[in-house]
């Protein structure tokens, strides 16, 4: 056991905390506040974060109270968080991962060694003086494995810089810890899957109400999202993308009738309300006649094309079953409204294959 | 004390917050920034930054699909 230096600091140590939003991160972050550590909060925004946008756009969430989980780690811990836009930076990480993907699209160890970089470049801009994470090992199957958690240290280049306080002590000391700035003693070893002891420690500190995001803080994690996310980039020929493009692929039916196009048809008020603010982008359709949704059109359509979408949105209004159903469908940078009086099409008529 | 204006309507958070933090570094401590946002989710957020980042809430003043939230900026930014 390496013997730690009993001298105090003269000043308190300075730390970031990458903070996800989750329990672990505010553990971390905690227990290196009990040392007396001077720790502030940052939370990286990929465009992929499940934190805010759906839950902001459908209706049906709005009823739940609704909160950025990471702005509440930092009121619980009474620390600074700096949320830092990493959209553009995020795309080289995504579309080239050096160790490649998980299960769907997520490349959880090359966005964990980004992020602790990007965390690095923060420390040597603002003074301070390492960096902590809510690392667990063996708590991930890709980036927090006893293999793979040097990598992420290595490739960033915090190396002895990062300090992971819930289960430093299976790790190499770090320099945090050979200094005496923090105490090794009192780091933790937690290991595995389990969420017991984090849970107990939660309960020792009093935190209740933290999140427990099912399949983790990322979209790129579903199944559902990534196979969007996919045809997107086949169907353009490229895998180029912007935010918005992102959160498209976050709401509405995404329907695919040709290589041509797809339609992205709201399936609820606030997706309509959501998706309405596209109109200048996209061309949209709207049913009139009945009760119904409204669809943005992604591609290159042919003129037959729009009828035959007009018919496809008219399947998903109240209109369903009538002979004719009038759609307006608008394009960007045109006042002028084009009208479809068109027949639903019949729902033996869309292919499941379709739905993306 | 100056009063500035910040657009970020459309977006959802956490940009509005993102906008608002990096907009606040650029000010002085009593000026104030007004904030228009359209996702209903930053008349938590932004209060929420406002308040562990040192600045204050003046007033949040909601529309039918907008509001507009006016900070305070504080003498830690």
């Amino acid at each position: 056991m390496t013997t730690v230096p009993s001298s105090i600091p003269d000043k308190p140590r300075k730390a970031v905390a990458l903070i996800s939003g989750g329990l672990d991160s505010l553990l971390a972050a905690k227990v290196m506040l009990d040392q007396g550590v001077h720790v502030e909060g940052i939370n990286f925004f990929t465009g992929f974060c499940v934190e805010g946008h759906t839950h902001a756009i459908r209706q049906k969430d709005r009823a739940k109270p609704k909160r950025n989980n990471a702005l509440w780690v930092a009121g619980q811990l009474g620390i600074k968080l700096h949320i830092v836009d990493v959209i553009d930076e995020y795309k080289d990480v995504l579309l080239n991962p050096s160790h490649g993907y998980g299960a769907n699209m997520n490349p959880c160890l090359d966005c964990k060694g980004f992020m602790v970089r990007k965390a690095l470049e923060w420390i040597q801009q603002n003074d301070f003086d390492f960096i902590i994470t809510g690392e667990v090992m063996g708590q991930r199957p890709m980036s927090q494995r006893k293999d793979t958690m040097p990598v992420v240290a290595r490739e960033s280049g915090a190396g002895e810089l990062l300090l992971r306080p819930l289960c430093a002590q299976h790790l190499p000391e770090t320099l945090p810890e050979r200094e005496g700035w923090v105490d090794r003693e009192k780091m933790l070893d937690f290991s595995g899957r389990t969420r017991k002891p984090q849970m107990a420690l939660a309960a020792e500190y009093g935190f209740t109400d933290y999140a427990t995001p099912a399949g983790g803080c990322c979209f790129l994690t579903d199944a559902n999202y990534s196979r969007k996310l996919v045809d997107m980039w086949q169907a353009r020929g490229n895998r180029e993308y912007e935010l918005d493009d992102l959160m498209l692929l976050k709401v509405g039916r995404h329907v695919r009738p040709n290589e041509r196009y797809k339609l992205i048809i709201a399936r609820e008020e606030g997706e309509v309300k959501f998706m309405q603010g596209y109109a200048y982008r996209y061309p949209t359709f709207k049913v009139t006649s009945h009760s119904g949704p409204i669809a943005l059109l992604d591609g290159t359509p042919n003129e037959d094309d729009f009828e035959f979408a007009a018919r496809l949105v008219a399947r998903f209004s109240k209109g369903r079953t009538a002979d004719i159903v009038t759609v307006e469908q608008s394009m960007p940078g045109r006042e002028k409204l084009i009208e479809h009086k068109i027949q639903p099409l019949p729902a033996s008529e869309i292919p499941e294959d379709w739905y993306i | 004390m100056t009063h500035y204006q910040l657009d970020a309507r459309r977006l959802l958070c956490p940009m509005p917050v993102i906008r608002t933090q990096d907009r606040i570094a650029q000010l002085q401590p009593g000026d104030v920034l007004q904030v228009t946002c359209s996702d209903p989710g930053a008349a938590q957020d932004i209060p929420a930054w406002s308040r562990i980042n040192g600045h204050t809430i003046i007033s949040i003043e909601h529309t039918d699909d907008e509001l507009v939230i006016s900070v305070e900026v504080g003498a830690t930014s």
